[in-house]
């Protein structure tokens, strides 16, 4: 046999909560991918291993807990099973819930496909007390069971074996892989063998999917089986009217719809084979999940909790993640000087291209990075919410308020992951409403979600409330939340009333999972994605609209006659400098270009004894100006009477440049297209108490909300090369404007209800 | 057939009915049939019947409420909306607005 023949392909399959994505991490490690289903929006998790015999790719299917057609995933789970036909299906079942897990092994069984399965959580099902004998479940069923417990990366070697041995294709793993387990529908069967038979007509039919499987699909009614018959088979009518009147006869005989029948005896045969193979230890003991349940769901006091669990949230993740930026500003501070060394030295009054657009660049980047250990703790925090349990409660207690405005208990998910608890992403938010059943809630929940406060925002919240609340941080971030649900809820019940009101419902049924404790690495493993995430829309939506915005803040630039103006003044000062220092010793050092390059130098060396922390590294920098700038230096560190009065004269020269160079700056954003647009706004948004500075930010931000803080960055420029943060650059500005905190409420308002960013709007029409 | 949890076996079948905290009045009955919103917490009950239809009814198929299944009534969130049930080794909320469309089965 060919090489290729021993890569397989492998299906992983189960039902919600089952640990199916543990099951995956377990088998292929970080060896993963994510690619598209054609046509959907789900994610198509593929991963890979090897073992002794070849590669085995591991295609994570959509979690269902049925193989019909009624919802997204159950399709794109069906699709793959039918079109792609995997060597092999692991089964992902919870031990701890067996009876329930079968009905979805039935019907990969009925399919046809060889099947493993990974009995997962059997240590939960232990602790429950009943265990589940693996070996009798594997006779009974006739395939191999494997019990896992993937959390502890128990059973996986056993399953890697039990894959290949059913899926590798040798000779006799073949007896394995048909399992002749069949089950009994009982008063169903003889119209079972009909349709089966009137179905065998077509060999094409017969080639593509399970004979018994379909006719089983056809009794339960399901419309893609129905389209099934007629894409393939010769004579689709008759066979399709043979099944109705059995579907109705049947009804009219038994008092029972051939679905509700064809799943009683799915139970009853589960339930047959769980008290074959499980053995109850302590039967009606309470769960510890249960037990824990009576206090946090607890009718009273279940709203407490909540509350006490999102303001953890806001203090753990936003109060005290902010204090680590005070850590990560210093090294992206240094980065900034890096690249400022690298790049050409800053000219007297105008800096070149390249390097104002770097050092743009370089900004913006910075005041966004600056924030991600935040996001990381944050998203830390909603992993291991999810992970628990707890957001499935989450969902339950809020259920009734979100349906009064439309939406749902499980729009839940996607409200956090959109920002509730200050820092989301509408993206991720709107790609987990898929979640939810019930299309009208869906779209209600897809139109509000950027309404949340995305990541984007929270720069400039964490911004505005460091420089005017410091004191009530976490009360005024609990504020801006509670103000944006309220306003989100107000629309999506517009939507809902209005627009949406056509569209179809769907119920809030929904398993209640048992509490888990969430493993590091899983949590880890999401966090850091979703950081990764909000980091690559950092590398690019943002870049690409800081040049544009770059572009329209420094284009057309300063008229002729302002420009030879400021060169006139600047030629003054140095004039004037030189007059000073004519008499001096150093006289000769300094003409022409040499000044410009004193000038560099000396702010270069006031940054790096900025920088030196101690005694000892202050001394190294002078030690390092001094070998490479041996001319100069004296003039640095002034020892002597006559150095010392041009180190004087020096600095009266830096201040008159730097006092030019801010005038400019802000006389050319003023001339600039967007300070021509945000000048013209001025005079209603004046009412608002926003400036042409605000107003611009906000302009730029339309393009993706993450810009504001960095054109702000930019317009707050005015110690920008001290490195000092963007707080204390606004607040120094801000105090000399009278702005008050007033007018910073204002704005975080106005923000919130700001219309969504590019990619949150493109996003959704893709759908 | 409705029957109280172990502990609880004293309670008559009556009370259990009549338990207010989560249950709907029965008045609103026409056809004197029972509903999953009549059970009272910590009551369960049996499954008898289906009145929903399509993609609802499949999913609470899916979920366990097969006709026969025994369903126990655990409670309410604290809205009185969702209920949560457990249906023998796990637990699923659902609407009353649902609830109210499944059959039980009487004593």
């Amino acid at each position: 046999m060919a090489t290729t023949a021993r890569d397989i392909t492998i299906g992983l399959a189960g039902q919600q909560n089952a640990g199916k994505s543990t099951v995956f991490n377990m088998l292929t490690g970080a060896n993963q991918h994510i690619a598209n289903y054609p046509g959907v929006t789900i994610d198509k998790k593929v991963g890979s291993y090897r073992d002794e015999r070849g590669r085995v790719e591991v295609v994570d299917l959509p979690g269902c807990y049925s193989l019909t057609s009624y919802s997204l995933e159950e399709r794109v789970t069906r699709d793959f099973l039918l079109r792609e036909k995997p060597d092999a299906v692991i089964n992902v079942i919870d031990a701890a819930s067996l009876r329930r897990g079968l009905y979805f092994t039935f019907q990969l069984l009925e399919m046809g496909f060889p099947v493993v399965m990974a009995l997962n959580m059997v240590d939960v099902a232990e602790s429950q007390g009943r265990s589940v004998d693996a070996d009798q479940l594997a006779r009974l069923l006739g395939i191999a069971v494997v019990p896992t417990v993937a959390r502890k990366k128990r059973g996986k070697g056993a399953l890697r074996r039990a894959i290949r041995n059913i899926a590798g294709g040798d000779g006799f793993s073949a007896i394995a892989a048909e399992s002749t387990y069949r089950i009994d529908y009982d008063a169903l069967e003889t119209p079972i063998a009909a349709i089966e038979g009137a179905l065998a007509d077509s060999k094409t039919l017969s080639r593509v999917v399970a004979l018994r499987w379909l006719a089983v699909k056809l009794l339960e009614g399901d419309a893609e089986s129905r389209s099934l018959v007629r894409q393939y088979h010769a004579h689709p009518d008759p066979v399709l009217d043979a099944v109705d009147a059995a579907a109705r006869d049947f009804e009219a005989f038994h008092a029972i719809s051939t679905v509700d029948y064809i799943a009683s005896c799915r139970d009853r045969v589960a339930a047959e084979i769980v008290g074959r193979c499980q053995q109850v230890a302590r039967p009606g003991t309470v769960h510890l999940s249960e037990k824990i349940d009576r206090v946090l769901l607890h009718r009273g006091l279940a709203p407490l909790f909540l509350v006490l669990t999102v303001y953890l949230i806001y203090e753990i993740s936003i109060v005290q993640g902010y204090k680590l930026t005070f850590l990560t500003w210093p090294a992206l501070a240094w980065v900034r000087a890096t690249v400022a060394g690298l790049l050409p030295d800053p000219g007297l009054l105008h800096d070149t291209l390249i390097r104002s657009l770097s050092l743009w660049m370089v900004d913006s980047v910075n005041t966004l990075l600056n924030y991600v250990p935040l996001f990381l703790i944050l998203f830390a925090l909603i992993a291991i919410l999810e992970d628990s349990g707890y957001m499935a409660r989450i969902a339950f207690i809020l259920d009734r308020v979100f349906r009064s405005f439309g939406l749902h208990g499980q729009s839940t998910l996607p409200f956090i992951l959109g920002g509730v608890f200050t820092g989301g992403c509408a993206v991720p938010g709107i790609m987990a409403t898929k979640g939810i059943p019930d299309e009208r809630s869906r779209l209600a929940t897809i139109l509000t979600v950027p309404y949340m406060n995305c990541l984007a925002k929270i720069p400039l919240y964490t911004l505005l409330v460091n420089i005017y609340f410091t004191a009530h941080k976490s009360y005024v971030m609990l504020f801006i939340s509670t103000i944006t649900i309220i306003m989100a809820m107000i629309v999506a019940k517009l939507l809902t009333t209005t627009i949406l009101s056509g569209r179809e419902t769907a119920p809030f049924v929904m398993e209640m999972p048992s509490y888990h404790m969430p493993t590091l690495t899983g949590v880890l493993r999401r966090a850091i994605d979703r950081t990764w995430s909000y980091i690559k829309k950092v590398g690019t939506v943002v870049v690409a609209v800081a040049i544009c915005v770059y572009v329209l803040l420094q284009y057309p630039g300063l008229p002729g006659e302002r420009r030879d103006h400021y060169d006139a003044e600047m030629d003054r000062a140095v004039t004037a400098f030189q007059e000073q220092t004519r008499e001096s010793d150093y006289a000769a050092l300094l003409q022409g270009p040499r000044i410009l390059e004193l000038l560099n130098l000396s702010a270069a060396y006031r940054e790096a004894k900025l920088a030196a922390g101690n005694q000892e590294a202050s001394t190294a920098v002078d030690v390092r100006f001094e070998e490479r700038h041996s001319e100069l230096f004296p003039l640095l560190r002034p020892r002597d009477a006559e150095a010392r009065a041009v180190n004087r004269a020096l600095r009266n020269l830096a201040t008159d440049r730097a006092t030019l160079r801010t005038q400019i700056r802000e006389e050319t954003i003023v001339h600039s297209y967007f300070g021509t647009i945000g000048r013209a706004l001025e005079p209603v948004t004046r009412f608002a108490g926003f400036d042409w500075k605000i107003n611009v930010a906000l302009i730029s931000s339309f393009a993706a909300r993450e810009s504001s803080v960095a054109t702000l960055g930019a317009l707050f420029q005015e110690g920008a090369d001290e490195n000092i943060t963007l707080e204390e650059r606004m607040a120094r500005e801000g105090g000399t404007d009278g702005r008050t905190p007033l007018h910073a409420l204002a704005l975080i308002l106005f923000f919130a209800l700001y219309p969504p960013c590019l990619a949150a709007t493109i996003f959704p029409s893709a759908w | 057939m409705i029957s109280r949890q172990p502990s609880r076996n004293r309670t008559t079948l009556r009370e259990c009915l009549e338990c207010p905290t989560c249950a709907k009045p029965l008045e609103s009955r026409h056809d004197g049939c029972r509903f999953l919103t009549d059970v009272a917490n910590g009551c369960r009950c049996r499954i008898r019947r289906h009145r929903s239809q399509g993609a609802i009814r499949q999913r609470l198929l899916d979920l366990g409420f097969v006709p026969g299944v025994e369903v126990e009534m655990v409670r309410c969130a604290t809205l009185g909306d969702p209920l949560e049930m457990r249906l023998g080794d796990y637990y699923v909320t659902l609407r009353k607005r649902e609830a109210d469309l499944i059959e039980i089965a009487e004593g």
